[in-house]
């Protein structure tokens, strides 16, 4: 288990169920380095206090603090300004943020709003509802054999009528790297705003948000090493300031009145009550730490483990792998099955071995129609996983055909 | 956590018996039973008589253990009354949430005690009492007016 990483990562050197823990629910959640636990509780040690707010020195530095780690998130991804960057929760609510404050607003009835099929419930869900409240129309883009938003559908499903386009960087069921480019080229041919989900793409892959030229990025901390409640919306300077606030409240006001408010400028405007600086300051220490590793060995690690992965499972006849034909643009995903076992049935056997993967759904309920399964198993890796890691899935996956009282 | 007491061969054999995975003629209750979240779906149907389960059958989706939990309840509760049937499912779910163990008292359950260790298993349980908690609602819903009219 030659690896410099995990030494890191506290959680990694534990057991589950007896067991070295073998941790392959990355696409869920990733573990937190040291480094990053150590920040957050820096923070809370020394420097706790409502930034933006006080006089005192301490506030100064909470604010010092969390504006610090905007500008590690502006230059992460290369936006043009650190008032582009709006901290939120999560990727969820950088999208609810956009329906409401977007959608609501800017979407007529008879637009158009296009997405994937292979979007998260967080990239749907909002959409759909944006799309019902307003009298617009919801359509999918499909995918072509090999997983990936097909060529013909960015072609014929962007039309004058499209308002939005939101789709996936990199689906969290398949791991598969969506042409996006095209997306946004197409999308702006038409005069349409795109919105890329990069819950799965900005902890795997370098971003350069200017270069892409989409008009919103969102994502999650949680899913890079950080803390959970910390997420990031990017948007155009333009856009964000024709938008309505998301949320009311302190923070995010120039000045008050019986009868009106005026509201802050960006990005204050969008984060209206006290702010989680501590999230913050630990997405500024996982940033660091991803940084140090750098995206280079991080990509190459995983596709080495994707590669050896895939090549193992192959060679179980009785599993049936989603989006491995082509792995040249895939990211450390795996979605499978094994032959007349339901998928929490298998992560109950790997469960006692051990073994981390996700069984059900995976929030992508209209994918799973599409690929015509109820539910399907995903492994996925970070930079952290090993070799070591994926022979022990391997040999856990082997036995439970046996164990459910089926021959190989 | 011993896989052998949970995967045991009782529910490996009733997770892939078909025998009662069909369609009753006549069912008095036709009722969906969802977990959402994992995606089991089974729809429960039975036939209730003068107070008594005639029969019942399954159709769906779901894990082993959800499967096999349907199938062993209902070769349990065919041919007892409502109000047995009622208990059945009390003692069941008070097996899995282990507010039930003793063992004199959970003899009832006859072949649904192998589900025990499930209690052992929290991210299982759902899928262990789905079909418990539909032939509740079954039998409390169309059946159980009938018999109130009647009185």
């Amino acid at each position: 288990m030659s690896n410099e990483y995990r030494k890191d990562f506290p959680l990694l050197q534990q057991e589950m169920n007896g067991h070295p823990l073998v941790y392959l629910d990355n696409g869920a959640t990733t573990q937190k380095p040291a480094a990053v636990i150590d920040a957050v509780n820096t923070y809370y040690s020394r420097y706790n206090a409502n930034p933006h707010r006080g006089a005192y020195d301490l506030s100064v530095k909470a604010t010092d603090l969390y504006e610090h780690a905007r500008k590690r998130v502006k230059t992460f991804i290369n936006a043009r300004h650190g008032y582009e960057i709006v901290f939120t929760k999560n990727a969820s609510e950088s999208l609810n943020l956009l329906a409401y404050s977007y959608g609501m607003h800017f979407v007529e009835a008879g637009d158009e709003i296009v997405i994937s099929i292979a979007e998260h419930h967080s990239n749907l869900i909002p959409w759909q509802q944006v799309a019902k409240a307003r009298g617009a129309v919801l359509k999918y883009m499909y995918l072509d054999d090999d997983g990936r938003i097909a060529a013909a559908e960015i072609e014929n499903k962007i039309t004058a009528r499209t308002k939005i386009v939101a789709v996936t960087h990199v689906s969290n069921v398949l791991g598969i790297v969506n042409p996006v480019d095209a997306v946004v080229k197409k999308a702006h041919s038409v005069g349409a705003v795109v919105i890329i989900d990069g819950a799965q793409s900005v902890p795997h892959m370098k971003i350069d948000i200017q270069a892409l030229d989409a008009d919103f990025l969102v994502f999650s901390g949680h899913k890079m090493l950080s803390p959970m409640g910390i997420g990031v919306l990017y948007g155009k300077a333009e856009l964000l300031d024709k938008m309505p606030p998301f949320l009311f409240g302190g923070d995010m006001i120039e000045y008050v009145e019986e009868q009106d408010a005026t509201f802050a400028p960006l990005p204050a405007k969008f984060e209206a009550g006290t702010q989680n600086v501590g999230g913050a300051v630990g997405l500024a220490a996982a940033i660091d730490y991803i940084n140090q590793v750098g995206f280079v060995e991080i990509e190459r690690r995983e596709k080495e483990l994707i590669a050896y992965a895939v090549a193992k499972l192959k060679e179980l006849p009785y599993i049936e792998l989603y989006g491995c034909t082509d792995l040249k643009d895939k990211t450390g995903v795996i979605t499978f099955n094994i032959k007349d076992i339901h998928p929490h049935d298998v992560a109950s056997i790997l469960d006692a071995d051990g073994v981390a993967i996700r069984a059900g759904h995976h929030c992508a309920q209209p994918l799973m129609k599409y690929l015509k399964v109820n539910a399907t198993c995903r492994a996925s890796f970070y930079f952290y996983n090993t070799r070591a890691e994926i022979d022990q899935l391997l040999a856990s996956l082997q036995k439970v055909r046996g164990v459910m009282g089926f021959g190989s | 956590m011993d896989l052998s007491g949970v995967y045991t061969e009782l529910i490996a054999e009733h997770n892939k018996s078909q025998h009662n995975k069909r369609h009753l003629k006549t069912p008095t209750a036709v009722l969906k039973g969802k977990n959402p979240s994992c995606g089991d779906e089974i729809t429960l149907e039975v036939e209730v008589l003068d107070g008594i389960i005639q029969d019942a059958a399954f159709h769906g989706i779901g894990c082993a253990i959800s499967q096999a939990s349907t199938s062993i309840m209902i070769d349990l509760v065919r041919g007892k009354s409502i109000g047995e049937a009622n208990d059945l499912i009390d003692t069941f779910i008070g097996m899995i949430k282990r507010e039930i163990t003793d063992e004199s008292e959970l003899a009832v359950l006859e072949d649904a005690l192998a589900l025990k260790n499930i209690s052992n298993m929290p991210a299982r349980v759902k899928c262990a009492v789905l079909s418990w908690h539909t032939l509740e609602s079954a039998i409390q819903s169309g059946p159980v007016k009938l018999l109130a009219d009647e009185r």
